[in-house]
């Protein structure tokens, strides 16, 4: 059981001082969310636990204790398997990408019989992984260079054209916001981040035509929804009418009209937030909001705390990935920006998607459970 | 820990509060727009989800008019009002139903339909109570409308024939789509959507119909219609114009109705145009389109008189006499007799140990072409018959339009039979018998024909031309029709101066002494009218009866009475108009064809010449009036048997 005990100098942490360790307020906040979505999803099947609700309590508690075991397993380990991770949700993605190209039409998952496995979700926390552990080991004095520049790029890039391909254009987008963060944070000059906007600007015709028909319906009624109200602007004029008709505390549990009587029809899993906008009105979406931005807030203080760069940009990489995830798809369903396919964390029902953001917190708990620990170059322990 | 190390921890820490920031500034505009569309714009939105949804409903077309040449409508659509009840806003269903019921007559059938579609069907969704309100039911609903809520009248479109029984046959009927007819075409679909049975209606069924509107519809959520948003209107029927003059026709349809069951065709041999189709008697096809009672059904339907069926062109009868003309043509054009063949006629004829009567006892002396014809002697005809054979016979009558049906534009049509020796032994296995053919040398046995037949071959004679009769015109309505057009049909081949010969002998039947319908006449020379007449027998005369004395008129049960028929055309000198009449089982007083049926033939076609229908110029505002009675029937004192 050596990777349930950890060795800092002379200070040795036992499993048990681990658990004790594990940031339980976090843990509360995670309930406490994932509480909303069932009450949310029993709502969208009209006060049914079927289809909806009992699975996805089933999944969060299935989840659960994997999340605790990833929080206590020692961060050097994560270290050295980051590059491995990374690699396995690649060919998990090629996998799908083939298969969908073999089968023909378009599958994003793969059928593991107790749930359909999504790898695109999982190579969220695969990138975060993979490019912490390469900007932790980019020597300071050699970051501004141009060559060190180009495996993160790749690290980015060749899942998010995967994904795209799928296709999957928010789970793209989101790979790409989050690898660019974890740039961002891992120190790469602000200049680099003007002539990578400069070069998206000159391939944005060329993404343009790859771009597939409905893709491009939905850019374009993002730009005008009213413009086709029996067509692709349908969602998006519906998601208003019901945030809208919520008003200040909304309608109540269970009563609301729009999105029980179908007008939405994906309202259980990316449009889960107008069920709570229209039931709860503005309070109890602001209150949703504000547990999220505690999330937030609650991964940026672990992970500034830790004293290992990896550590660091982990925990950054895993609160800015559920933070993409939350605005993305709020932004969404309020027509702030296009319908991509994101759900909203925790909350829509999928069962990649509340493993993967699970294993993500034990990711992110991990950090604060070793938070002193340091790490060499090549994962090996460093006296501070 | 380096310098280096020591700068770039705070470079991370920097970056990290601007992305905390930033996802700051991010959360805030989130919470900006709930505010914007939960608070500002809430009212908005609040009443678009009252009103959301929105529907496609589909509109059916109105269905195309029929008129007659003249532009007339024959079949017309005309609003029929229904009084409806929204269950959930009358709220007691049932007390409002029995409150409509003191005011109008609710069927144990409606009731029993309004039960079940209440359980069936949502309760905002209108129940039709009853359909078919006279404006006095409506009156009546309409002052009680304030004390029944959720009670309203509205508006569909039904099916009307202005003239009911008058053109009912060849019109045809609408009526619901049934199982079998649905296509896949959400159209008939339609709850009210009809579709034509028969007739006209069922023959231009995919013209008249039309196109398919719709109409889009905000629906709240609960599927209450909110408004329209948008209608394209459908494509209405296309109408169609039929070749009938309805003046004449109605005049034809009084003119019939002396008699209990006839049919009359009236050509323009020309052009082929039907002026006038009648089968009498008849029903009233706006009665198919508001629903049949059983009770009307049953009564439809067992008539003796078939008035479901149009006799005119269904109706398949031994030609009798009528046939004459084919027979003669037959042996002339064979070169089997000259005009000038003579056959001595004692009233009977041998073949064999086989005796064949002629229908005048005492004989008619020696006979020739114009006399065997004008006098209609059966002896000359059995002696024509026998020289010319039933081939040839069988080959002149295809040629004039028997032994199939001739192609007239409407579903029904019958084609009779004739006979020929290949086919008899095909069918029956029997040779053919030389007695057979003298019996279908006077237009019986084995012969027969529809109404439309004899007035095609009678078009034929007069044209050469192998004239087929349409309904429907092709070139629209009011043509003024300048010169004499030449006729489009092929010609038939038969040698101008037998077809002559023929119609000279027709005419000597109607204007010389002496001739069968010369009591029949008309006596204005420039109208004049040509024809045959003809009394077929339904059962065979027996020994015993010809021994005793033949049972006349009213002595014999309706319905073994022999059948009466004439065919005409006119005028004689230069014949535009013909016109065959049957008159089944001799009519009232079972007299033959030149008393019973030529005067009613005399009639049409004098009323026909007298309009003119195919040379008329049509005034824009058609108001023909025909006359308001119709003309009393020929006297029959002198009939002779034709």
């Amino acid at each position: 059981m050596t990777s349930f005990s950890s060795d800092i100098g002379q200070r040795r942490l036992t499993l048990a001082d681990k658990v004790r360790g594990v940031q339980w307020g976090l843990v509360i906040l995670i309930a406490a969310i994932s509480g909303i979505g069932f009450a949310m999803l029993y709502s969208a099947a009209n006060g049914s636990l079927q289809p909806w609700a009992a699975r996805q309590m089933t999944r969060f508690a299935i989840a659960f204790i994997p999340m605790i075991l990833v929080a206590v397993i020692d961060i050097r380990h994560w270290f050295r398997a980051a590059y491995w991770i990374y690699g396995v949700a690649l060919l998990l993605v090629i996998a799908v990408d083939l298969r969908g190209f073999v089968g023909m039409g378009a599958q994003r998952w793969i059928d593991l019989g107790f749930i359909q496995l999504q790898p695109s979700e999982i190579m969220t926390i695969g990138l975060v992984l993979a490019l912490a552990r390469y900007f932790h080991c980019v020597p300071t004095e050699n970051i501004g260079r141009v060559s060190r520049l180009i495996p993160p790029v790749f690290l980015i890039l060749i899942p998010a054209a995967l994904v795209l391909k799928q296709p999957d254009l928010g789970t793209a987008l989101l790979l790409l916001a989050s690898g660019a963060i974890l740039c961002f944070l891992g120190g790469v000059r602000i200049r680099m981040f003007v002539l990578a906007a400069v070069g998206a600007g000159v391939a944005a015709p060329i993404a343009w035509r790859m771009l597939r028909d409905y893709q491009k319906t939905r850019l374009y009624t993002f730009l005008d929804p009213e413009q086709d109200p029996l067509g692709a602007g349908y969602h998006i004029t519906q998601s208003k009418i019901a945030l809208g008709s919520g008003g200040l505390f909304g309608k109540g549990f269970l009563l609301g009209t729009q999105t029980h009587l179908s007008f939405l029809p994906e309202k259980q899993t990316d449009f889960i937030f107008t069920i709570i906008a229209e039931e709860f009105g503005l309070v109890g979406g602001l209150i949703l909001l504000a547990l999220f931005i505690m999330v937030i807030g609650y991964g940026f203080a672990i992970a500034m705390r830790s004293r290992s760069l990896f550590g660091r940009l982990l925990g950054l990489g895993i609160a800015a990935n559920f933070f993409l995830y939350a605005f993305i798809n709020t932004a969404m369903v309020m027509g702030l920006i296009p319908v991509v396919g994101v759900p909203l964390p925790l909350i829509s029902y999928g069962g990649t998607a509340m493993i993967t953001m699970m294993l993500g917190f034990g990711l992110l708990m991990n950090v604060g459970v070793h938070r002193d620990v340091r790490i060499g170059r090549r994962g090996e322990s460093e006296l501070g | 820990m380096s310098a280096r190390e020591n700068q770039r921890q705070k470079l991370l820490t920097r970056r990290a509060a601007l992305l905390a920031g930033g996802q700051a500034v991010l959360g805030g505009a989130l919470a900006v727009r709930m505010y914007q569309l939960q608070i500002l714009e809430k009212d908005k939105y609040a009443v678009m989800a009252e009103e959301n949804r929105i529907n496609m409903r589909l509109l059916a077309p109105p269905r195309g008019k029929i008129l007659d040449r003249f532009g007339v409508a024959l079949a017309d659509n005309r609003p029929n009002y229904r009084v409806v009840v929204v269950p959930e806003q009358a709220g007691n269903l049932d007390g409002t139903v029995a409150a409509i019921g003191k005011l109008i007559d609710i069927s144990e059938a409606d009731h029993r339909r309004i039960q079940r579609d209440a359980l069936r069907k949502h309760a905002f969704v209108p129940l039709v109570v009853r359909a078919n309100l006279s404006w006095e039911e409506m009156a009546r609903i309409e002052v009680a409308m304030p004390e029944l809520p959720g009670v309203a009248i509205e508006q569909g479109l039904i099916r009307d024939y202005p003239y009911g029984t008058g053109a009912s046959h060849m019109l045809g009927y609408v009526a619901a789509v049934s199982e079998k007819e649905l296509t896949g075409d959400p159209l008939l679909e339609l709850p009210d959507f009809r579709i034509g049975k028969n007739g006209v209606e069922k023959a231009q069924d995919m013209q008249l119909r039309g196109g398919a509107g719709t109409s889009q519809v905000e629906v709240n959520a609960f599927g209450r219609v909110v408004r329209e948003i948008a209608t394209t209107p459908g494509q209405p029927g296309r109408d169609i114009v039929l070749g009938v003059d309805m003046a004449l026709q109605e005049f034809v349809v009084r003119r019939c109705s002396v008699e209990a069951s006839l049919s009359c065709v009236v050509l323009d041999a020309l052009t082929g145009d039907v002026l006038a189709l009648v089968s009498s008697p008849s029903f009233d096809p706006t009665q198919f389109s508001t629903g049949l009672t059983p009770a009307l059904w049953q009564e439809l339907s067992t008539d003796p008189r078939n008035p479901l069926t149009d006799k005119a062109i269904a109706g398949v009868y031994p030609p009798g006499s009528t046939f004459k003309p084919v027979v003669a043509l037959a042996a002339l054009e064979a070169g089997a007799m000259t005009p000038d063949s003579t056959v001595s006629c004692p009233g009977y004829f041998s073949l064999g140990n086989a005796t064949f009567h002629c229908w005048r006892k005492e004989g008619h002396g020696a006979m020739r072409l114009h006399d065997g014809i004008k006098k209609s002697c059966d002896v000359y005809f059995y002696e024509t018959a026998r020289r010319v054979g039933i081939d040839r016979i069988a080959a002149m009558a295809r040629k004039l339009g028997f032994g199939s049906p001739v192609g007239l534009d409407i579903p029904g049509e019958r084609g009779g039979t004739i006979p020929d020796r290949e086919r008899q032994l095909a069918l029956t296995g029997v040779a053919w018998q030389p007695g057979e053919t003298l019996i279908a040398g006077i237009g019986q046995g084995a012969v027969t024909g529809t109404p439309l037949q004899l007035a095609t071959m009678a078009a034929r004679l007069v044209t050469g031309r192998a004239v087929v009769p349409r309904l429907l015109r092709p070139e629209g309505r009011l043509i003024p029709e300048v010169n004499q057009p030449a006729s489009a049909f092929a010609e038939l081949g038969v040698n101008p101066r037998w077809l002559a010969l023929v119609l000279d002998g027709m005419n000597a039947v109607v204007n010389e002494q002496g001739g069968t319908a010369y009591a029949a006449r008309i006596t204005d020379p420039a109208m004049a009218m040509g024809g045959k007449s003809g009394t077929s027998q339904v059962r065979r005369i027996s020994q015993a009866e010809r021994e005793h004395g033949i049972r006349k008129g009213t002595a014999v049960p309706w319905k073994e009475r022999d059948h009466a028929l004439f065919v005409s055309f006119a005028p004689v000198s230069a014949p535009r108009y013909v016109c065959a009449v049957v008159v089944e089982h001799g009519g009232e007083t079972g007299g033959g064809g030149s008393a019973v049926a030529a005067p009613i033939c005399r009639d049409v076609l004098l009323e026909t010449q007298r309009r003119d229908p195919a040379r008329r110029v049509p005034q824009p505002e058609v108001a023909e009036v025909a006359p308001s009675a119709p003309p009393q029937p020929a006297t029959r004192s002198d009939a002779r048997r034709g």
